[in-house]
C-alpha cells in the first residue's frame, strides 16, 4: 500500500508480514487481555450448564456466610443467596448487555457517520451538528434523563446506553468515509455502474470496518462499566436479577460488616473492563495501518551499524567530494535480512554531477539515503561498506559528529517540498531555522541570511514571499524552498532525491537551469537520483544505473547514452520516447526482447 | 458510423465554488474549464495536453459524467449527455469508461481483482456468472495478466500490473470510448512503455476512441493523432501531433515543446 515505507520491496510471497493473529498474540498485555477475557466468557457462556444454585433462592438461615463456607465457596449474600451463582449470572448479564449495547452503537453510529462522510455538504453539517448536540449532554446525564423517561429495567438502560455512545461512532467513521469517498475507486466503481448504496456498502464499507472494529474493541469495556454504574444506582437490572451493578449496589450498605459481597463483583468487573481495554488496544495497534507500519517506532538519529566488511575506499579519495565503496544496506523482517543496496561502489568529484538512474524498487533512494546514516532504523541496518567524505569514514564517526555533517557539509533536496516543509510556518523562518540550526546567529541574522538564500533560489519578490506559508507557492516555488534550506549552511554536497518528478515539464526545466547555475557558481557536487534518462541527459556529467540494489553500468553520461552496455540501460533508453520520434517510439519498445527480472513482474 | 464524433463538445464550461455558504457569503470561485470546443473522432486519439490545473482532468471528469458541467453542451457517441445524465450513471459507463492516474488508488484494496472485474460485467452489461467468468479469463488475456490474478487482492501487484487491471476493468464495460487520465504518469519508464503498447493494441483490436490525458509531451506523441494544448482552463491549439510538434502556433505549445527533457546529450 502506498502508506507503507517505500523502502518496503515488493512483497514476495513467503516474505510477508506476520498476520494479524500473530501480531496480536506477540504484544503481551493483548494476549494476557484475550486469555482473562476468553476464560470469563467461556463461564458466563457456561451458566446453565455448571452445577451451580439457583442465583435467586433465598435462605434466610444462611445470610452472611463467609467465603469458602461448605457448599458456597463465595459465601451468601444478605439474603442467603450463593454469590459465586449470582456472580456468574451476573456476569452473562453484564456482558450482554455491554456488548449489545457496543454493537447497537456501532451500526447506528456507524450508519450515520458513513451517510454523513459519504454525501458531504449540507447532510453532514446537518447530522454532525446533531450529534455535537448529543456530545455536549454530560454521558451520564444523558442516560440518567433517557432511563427516567423510558422508566428503569436493563433493555433501558442498554438503550440510554447505546445511544450516549453513538457520536462516539459517528464521529469516527465519518471522519475516514470522507476520506475514502474521495478515493478514485469509488469513482470508478460509479463509471461500473454502482448505485450510491451499493458503493456505501461493497466498497466504502469494507474499508471501515476495521475503524469500527477497532472503535467498538475499545468501547466495549467502557459500556460494560456504564452498565454497572446504571445498575448500581438502581437504574438498570431490578431485583431479584443479578448484574455486577446490582450486586456491587446491594453489598454497599455491607460494606462494613461483610466486605467481600461488594468487593467480589467489583473485582470481576474489574477484570472484564481491564482485559477488554487491554484487548481492545492490542486490535486497534494490530488492524490501525499506520501503527503496523510502525508509524510509533521512533527511528534511531542513526541508521543502525553492523558491517561485516569495511573495505578500503580507493587511493585517490582526495579527488573526490564523496566515495562510497562496497555499501550494503538491508531490511530487517521477519523473514530475515532483506538486502536492498548490495555492494554499491561510486565516486562523486568535486563540483561534478553524477546521476543515478533506476527504476522504483532499484535501491536508489535507499543508496542516497545511507550515506548520512538517514534510513529508518528499524528496519534499515548497513551492514558493510564505507562512505568516506573529506577523507572521513562516515560510519565510524558518532551521532553527532555525523549530524554536523548533515546539512554542512552534504544535504538534501526531496522529491515532493510540500511534505517536507512545515505548513504552520512561514518559509522565510523555516529558512532561516536551517540556518540557525548550524550557526549561533541571531534571529534577525538568521531571517535576512533567509531572504538572501530565497534570492539566491530566485524567488521573486523574496522579501515579500519569506512571508508566504507552503500552501501559497506553486510546486516549482516550493522546490526552490527546499533548495534554499539545502543550501542554508553552504554544503559541498547536495543529494536530490527526484527533486523535478511531481513538477510540470516547464516547471522542471527551470528548476533544473536553477540547480545547475548553482553548481557552477559555488562548485556544488550533485548526487542527482532520477528515473528520467531525459533528466540526466539535461544535467548529469556522469551517470550510473542501478537495479535490484546493484550498479550495472556507469559512466560519461555522453557514452552511456550514446552506446549503452548492460542490456538493462539500453532497454531503459530505448523506453525513453523521445520528442520528433512519433510512433515510431511504439514500434521499438515492440521489438525489445523480453525483460529478465526477479519475478517477472511489469 | 464513422460521421459521428465519439465526443463533441462545444461551448463547455464548469466552474467550481461561487456557491452561497450557509451563512451567506460567496465562496471563492474557480473557473476550471471555460469555453472548450472539441471534437474527438471515432477511432481517434485525441491527447489534451496541459500543465497541473490546466482544467484537463476536470474536462475528462465531465466527458465520463463524473462532474457536471456549468454549461456548454456535450455529445457522447452522438447521444447528448444531460440525456445519458438523466438516465443515471449506468448509461454513461456502458459507451465511455475512465482510466485513473494512480492505478493504486483507483483498485479498492479490499476486494479482489474478480470482483472488482465483476461489477461492470454484472451491472453495465448484465451478463449472467458463467459468461461474468469466462469474460474475466478472456480480459486478463486482453490485458497480458495471468487468470490466477483475479483471487488476489490489489496490494499483491506493482503499479504496472495495477495499471493492466484497471484498464481490463474499464474495458469489461465494452465502451467505445476510454478517457485515459495520464495513465502512465505514475509509473516507471520501462513499465510505461509497455502500457502505452498495449493501449495501442487494444485500441486495434476493439476499435476504440481514446481521449489521451497527459502532461507528458514525448509521450503524447508517440500514441495520439491529435493534440489539444489547454492553457488555464482554455484549448489554445488544436493540431495533428506532428504538425504541433514541428511548428508549434501559441506561446505556450512553444515553451512546453522547448522544456521536454532530451535523451541526446549536449554533445552528441
Amino acid at each position: 500500500m502506498t502508506t507503507a515505507v517505500d523502502t518496503d520491496r515488493p512483497a514476495d510471497k513467503h516474505a510477508r508480514r506476520p498476520s494479524a493473529w500473530q501480531l496480536l498474540m506477540n504484544n503481551r498485555l493483548a494476549a494476557v487481555g484475550f486469555y482473562v477475557i476468553f476464560v470469563i466468557v467461556f463461564v458466563a457462556l457456561l451458566a446453565p450448564l455448571l452445577p451451580l444454585q439457583d442465583p435467586n433462592a433465598t435462605s434466610p438461615a444462611d445470610r452472611l456466610l463467609p467465603v469458602f463456607t461448605d457448599g458456597h465457596v463465595l459465601g451468601t449474600d444478605q439474603l442467603g443467596r450463593d454469590v459465586l451463582s449470582r456472580l456468574v449470572w451476573g456476569t452473562r448479564v453484564s456482558l450482554l448487555v455491554g456488548i449489545s449495547a457496543s454493537l447497537l452503537a456501532a451500526l447506528f453510529g456507524s450508519l450515520i457517520g458513513l451517510v454523513a462522510g459519504y454525501w458531504g455538504g449540507r447532510a453532514d453539517n446537518l447530522i454532525m451538528r446533531g450529534i455535537d448536540m448529543l456530545m455536549a449532554f454530560p454521558y451520564i446525564l444523558l442516560a440518567l434523563a433517557i432511563v427516567a423517561v423510558l422508566g428503569p429495567g436493563l433493555l433501558n438502560a442498554l438503550y440510554a446506553i447505546a445511544v450516549v455512545n453513538i457520536p462516539f461512532f459517528a464521529r469516527n467513521v465519518r471522519g475516514v468515509t470522507l476520506g475514502l469517498s474521495r478515493r478514485e475507486f469509488v469513482d470508478a466503481a460509479r463509471l461500473s455502474g454502482k448505485g450510491h448504496v451499493s458503493i456505501l456498502l461493497t466498497e466504502i464499507l469494507p474499508n471501515v470496518m476495521p475503524i469500527i472494529v477497532i472503535t467498538a474493541s475499545t468501547t466495549v469495556g467502557w459500556m460494560i462499566l456504564e452498565t454497572a454504574g446504571l445498575s448500581f444506582l438502581g437504574l438498570g437490572a431490578q431485583p431479584p436479577q443479578a448484574d455486577l451493578g446490582s450486586m456491587l449496589g446491594q453489598g454497599r450498605s455491607l460494606l462494613f460488616t461483610s466486605p467481600m459481597i461488594s468487593i467480589i463483583p467489583g473485582i470481576t468487573v474489574f477484570m472484564i473492563v481491564m482485559s477488554i481495554n487491554l484487548l481492545g488496544d492490542g486490535v486497534r495497534d494490530t488492524l490501525d495501518p499506520r501503527l503496523r507500519a510502525g508509524a510509533l517506532n521512533r527511528p534511531m538519529p542513526v541508521t543502525k551499524i553492523n558491517r561485516r566488511t569495511t573495505p578500503e575506499p580507493p587511493g585517490d579519495t582526495g579527488a573526490a567530494a564523496l566515495s562510497v565503496t562496497g555499501l550494503e544496506t538491508s531490511f530487517e523482517s521477519t523473514a530475515g535480512p532483506q538486502p536492498a543496496v548490495k555492494g554499491v561502489s561510486f565516486s562523486l568529484r568535486k563540483g561534478e554531477c553524477l546521476g543515478l538512474v533506476g527504476e522504483s524498487g532499484s535501491g536508489k533512494s535507499v543508496t542516497a539515503l545511507s550515506l548520512l546514516g538517514l534510513v529508518a532504523s528499524p528496519p534499515g541496518v548497513i551492514t558493510g561498506g564505507t562512505v568516506t567524505i573529506e577523507g572521513r569514514d562516515m560510519f565510524t564517526l558518532s551521532e553527532s559528529e555525523i549530524s554536523a555533517f548533515r546539512g554542512s557539509k552534504v544535504s538534501y533536496v526531496f522529491q515532493d517540498p510540500l511534505t517536507t516543509l512545515h505548513p504552520l510556518y512561514t518559509i522565510g523562518e523555516q529558512v532561516a531555522e536551517a540556518v540557525r540550526a548550524h550557526r549561533p546567529v541571531g534571529r534577525s541574522d538568521a531571517w535576512s541570511k533567509a531572504v538572501e538564500l530565497l534570492k539566491i533560489v530566485r524567488i521573486p519578490e523574496a522579501e515579500k514571499r519569506a512571508n508566504a506559508y507552503p500552501h501559497e507557492l506553486s510546486g516549482g516555488q516550493r522546490q526552490r524552498v527546499g533548495i534554499a534550506m539545502a543550501l542554508a549552511d553552504d554544503p559541498d554536497i547536495i543529494i536530490a532525491d527526484e527533486p523535478t518528478t511531481a513538477l510540470d515539464v516547464t516547471v522542471q526545466a527551470e528548476i533544473l537551469r536553477l540547480l545547475q547555475v548553482l553548481r557552477q557558481e559555488r562548485g556544488l557536487a550533485l548526487l542527482f537520483i532520477t528515473h528520467d534518462f531525459g533528466v540526466v541527459a539535461e544535467i548529469c556529467d556522469r551517470v550510473a544505473v542501478m537495479r535490484f540494489g546493484e550498479i550495472v553500468e556507469a559512466g560519461n553520461t555522453a557514452e552511456v547514452l550514446g552506446n549503452p552496455q548492460h542490456p538493462y540501460t539500453r532497454r531503459l533508453i530505448a523506453c525513453v520516447p523521445r520528442p520528433g520520434q512519433g510512433r515510431a517510439f511504439l514500434d521499438g519498445v515492440r521489438e525489445l526482447p523480453p525483460e529478465t527480472g526477479r519475478t517477472g513482474r511489469t | 458510423m464513422t460521421t459521428v464524433d465519439a465526443i463533441s463538445v462545444s461551448n463547455l464550461c464548469k466552474t467550481f465554488g461561487g456557491t452561497r455558504s450557509l451563512f451567506g457569503g460567496r465562496s471563492h470561485e474557480i473557473r476550471a474549464v471555460k469555453d472548450v470546443t472539441l471534437a474527438l473522432n471515432h477511432g481517434e486519439t485525441l491527447a489534451i495536453v496541459g500543465e497541473s490545473g490546466s482544467g484537463k482532468s476536470t474536462l475528462a471528469r465531465m466527458v465520463v459524467g463524473l462532474e457536471v458541467p456549468t454549461s456548454g453542451e456535450m455529445k457522447i457517441a452522438g447521444r447528448d449527455a444531460s440525456a445519458l445524465r438523466a438516465k443515471g450513471p449506468r448509461a454513461f459507463g456502458q459507451t465511455i469508461q475512465y482510466v485513473f492516474q494512480d492505478p493504486v488508488s483507483s483498485l479498492n484494496p479490499r476486494k479482489t481483482i474478480g470482483s472488482i472485474l465483476e461489477a461492470p460485467l454484472k451491472r453495465l452489461k448484465g451478463y449472467g456468472g458463467p459468461r461474468r467468468r469466462a469474460r474475466m479469463k478472456e480480459l486478463m488475456d486482453a490485458v497480458r495478466m495471468p487468470t490466477d490474478a483475479l483471487e488476489r487482492y490489489p496490494h499483491e501487484f506493482s503499479g504496472g500490473q495495477s495499471q493492466r487491471i484497471a484498464i481490463a476493468r474499464a474495458l469489461a464495460a465494452e465502451p467505445r470510448i476510454m478517457v485515459l487520465d495520464e495513465p502512465v504518469s505514475a509509473l516507471d519508464v520501462s513499465v510505461q512503455a509497455q502500457v502505452l503498447l498495449l493501449l495501442e493494441d487494444l485500441r486495434n483490436e476493439f476499435d476504440l476512441s481514446y481521449l489521451f490525458i497527459s502532461h507528458d509531451l514525448a509521450v503524447v506523441e508517440a500514441i495520439s493523432d491529435r493534440v489539444a494544448v489547454m492553457y488555464f482552463g482554455e484549448v489554445v491549439e488544436v493540431g495533428s501531433a506532428e504538425r504541433l510538434f514541428r511548428s508549434p502556433q501559441h506561446e505556450y505549445t512553444k515553451k512546453l515543446i522547448s522544456s521536454a527533457p532530451r535523451l541526446e546529450t549536449p554533445t552528441g
